[in-house]
């Protein structure tokens, strides 16, 4: 009786994921976790990644960090699946409006790659250690916050003359108005670190663990242990402008 | 000259400056009405433009101006560093004269010192629209400086500009040329302190390859003496043609000392201009999008007709011609390049950041080349400024006389 139809499921073909439309992808994937609580997401489109686009310098690395809390964020970038949760999450979080964005996860599309053709890379604010939207503001309206690191605004001072927005290399910065300020990522600092949480409504969020959020100037966290070890590659973005990004890529 | 040693004004010049200013309204009063009807028809464009410019600040930019997260700066700031950019140079080259003392420069000063006050106005109007809280701007310049900052620099370098340069127009007047010397010359080195510092917010950016480097500053200064000539030329040429006053032939000497300095200002940007391409064909592959976006792409036009023809060669070539003597040519020549400088200025400024941030990386959310296109406000907030200009030189030229100068 079941014969004809284990030959019916066998004779299947794998259709593949290529065709089906992102809203699906997302769709399946928030029933999956509802009904199961289990994810499945990184097994699915798992890739490695084909070009490291520039190692982390490895001096900085080592040369101690210059903030306690060094805050830091690592992206397993193969587990992404575009849920935009973490998306969803931050602009809740941080009451960003519909025109803006401080995190947003990006589609790298390559037809002519050999495996998949397509790789989710999320971006946010880099959170320099060389900050090219710091030393640009003219009011020191955007700092780099002395003891965390992390790159945040006082938002009373800025003039509004997008200096920053173009001196940053990741277009982290958009022109908020209902702040009448740029306004840009502070690894939640102001709705969430501030006030004892541990970790970015982002990183909450995610469902796959691509974030991983963390102090790097401790060697018990996982984003220490993510990037000092030199099996798996570990890459910043855009290494060529010199900002020295505190927020690395790896795989899982 | 006066030959006094104290600097207080005495009572015999606080009634110089009262009459100065009075013979001043009466030389107002006294116009054609043609001259009324182009002031009044260009304060009428101010008043639009400004209404156009307060409208964008009440609908918020991001609706009104064409400008958006990803290429931030547009029209505004073009117009912005066209104008400060014919000031600063309006003031280098009449330096020559009022500060250095060359002879036959010394007739062109005074119009080029005040057209310096009114185009660096005209800047700052621009910039007011631009700007999305211009009120913070004096409050926190002062109380939260950001010494790395090459915008705080620039932004208050050109404050202190403005102000030396106001006020030697007022000692020329006064015809206190010591002082005024020394105005004009704290004048220009804030002046070329400042523009260079707009020159290095473009060049220090270092996630911006297209701008990234020493060049942008030194070539603002350049690209500031060639634009001050052509200023001089056509304002001074015009101040002529309204009056129908017959020009001197220490001020043809001028013009044409101007003229000469102007051809080799224009020689040094050619000369620039295609090293800057040469040397970005061979960079890396962001600089090298966006040059042949200029070269061969959507900015072509621009490059090649406006900055290439009209902003270089057709008034180099013109300059030439005339031999430096043909006024007439000479003032075709200014007016190609009043065209072309302003579209070198757009394309300085918006070639900077078509490139995609994450192009490298065949990001789909972004186009590689990003597209850019001015709205209606941010036209009018330019064309307003260039009003202002044109209401300001008729009136300078009516109130103080077609900007004469006896030589001491």
């Amino acid at each position: 009786m079941f014969r004809g139809i284990k030959e019916w499921l066998l004779s299947l073909k794998n259709e593949g994921v290529e065709q089906v439309p992102d809203e699906t992808k997302r769709e399946f994937l928030k029933i999956g976790l509802i009904i199961t609580g289990v994810f499945a997401g990184g097994s699915l489109f798992s890739v490695v990644s084909k070009v490291a686009e520039g190692l982390a310098s490895p001096e900085e690395l080592h040369k101690g960090y210059p903030y306690k809390p060094h805050y830091s964020m690592v992206f397993k970038l193969d587990r992404c699946i575009d849920c935009e949760l973490c998306m969803e999450a931050c602009r809740k979080t941080n009451h960003v409006p519909d025109y803006g964005w401080r995190t947003m996860i990006l589609r790298r599309h390559d037809e002519t790659a050999l495996d998949q053709k397509t790789l989710f890379m999320p971006i946010l604010c880099n959170h320099c250690n060389n900050p090219p939207c710091v030393r640009a503001c003219p009011t020191k309206a955007t700092y780099k916050d002395k003891k965390t690191g992390i790159v945040r605004m006082a938002y009373y001072k800025c003039l509004g003359c997008k200096t920053c927005m173009v001196a940053c290399p990741y277009n982290a910065r958009y022109f908020n108005e209902e702040k009448h300020a740029v306004d840009k990522c502070d690894f939640c600092w102001e709705s969430r670190l501030s006030k004892g949480m541990t970790i970015t409504a982002c990183a909450e969020a995610c469902p796959a663990g691509v974030r991983i959020f963390g102090d790097l100037s401790d060697p018990g966290s996982e984003v220490y242990q993510l990037v000092h070890q030199l099996a798996k590659p570990v890459w910043v973005l855009k290494p060529e402008t010199g900002a020295r990004p505190n927020v690395f890529y790896t795989i899982s | 000259m006066s030959e006094k040693k104290n600097p207080v004004a005495t009572e015999a010049e606080v009634t110089t400056f009262s009459q100065t200013w009075l013979s001043s309204l009466l030389e107002f009063l006294s116009g054609t009405k043609a001259f009324y009807f182009l002031v009044g028809l260009s304060a009428l464009v101010v008043l639009l433009a400004a209404m156009f410019g307060v409208n964008a600040m009440h609908i918020g930019f991001r609706h009104a101006y064409g400008v958006y997260r990803e290429i931030p700066w547009g029209l505004l700031i073009s117009g912005y560093v066209f104008f400060v950019v014919t000031s600063t140079g309006l003031c280098i080259v009449s330096s020559i004269g009022h500060v250095f003392g060359v002879k036959s420069f010394i007739p062109i000063a005074k119009r080029s010192v005040y057209l310096s006050v009114v185009t660096i106005v005209a800047g700052f109007m621009v910039i007011f629209f631009d700007v999305e809280n211009p009120f913070r701007l004096p409050i926190w310049n002062t109380l939260s400086p950001n010494f790395t900052s090459n915008i705080w620099w620039m932004g208050t370098l050109y404050g202190a500009y403005l102000f030396f340069m106001t006020l030697e127009f007022i000692l020329l007047l006064l015809e206190k040329h010591r002082y005024a010397m020394l105005s004009g010359l704290l004048g220009l080195i804030s002046g070329v302190a400042a523009h260079s510092n707009l020159g290095a917010v473009f060049g220090m950016l270092h996630g911006r390859e297209f701008w990234y480097g020493p060049y942008m500053p030194i070539y603002f200064i350049a690209s500031a003496a060639a634009s001050g000539c052509t200023a001089i030329i056509f304002f001074t040429y015009l101040g002529y043609k309204i009056t129908g006053e017959r020009m001197d032939r220490a001020m043809e000497m001028s013009l044409q000392a101007v003229g000469k300095i102007w051809a080799l200002f224009l020689a040094v940007l050619m000369f620039f201009t295609t090293w800057k391409l040469i040397t970005g064909l061979a960079g890396g592959e962001g600089k090298v999008l966006a040059i042949k976006e200029l070269l061969a792409g959507k900015y072509a036009l621009n490059f090649w007709l406006f900055e290439v023809g009209f902003g270089l060669l057709i008034p180099f070539f013109l300059l030439l011609l005339s031999g430096f003597r043909n006024l007439n040519q000479m003032f075709a020549a200014s007016v190609f390049a009043f065209i072309g400088i302003f579209f070198m200025r757009v394309d300085l400024v918006v070639v900077g950041q078509i490139v995609s941030h994450f192009f490298e990386y065949k990001v789909t959310d972004f186009p590689v080349l990003l597209k850019y296109s001015p709205s209606i406000y941010e036209i009018m907030v330019v064309v307003g400024a260039t009003a202002f200009c044109i209401m300001a030189f008729l009136i300078g030229e009516k109130v103080f006389k077609g900007h004469k100068t006896e030589i001491h």
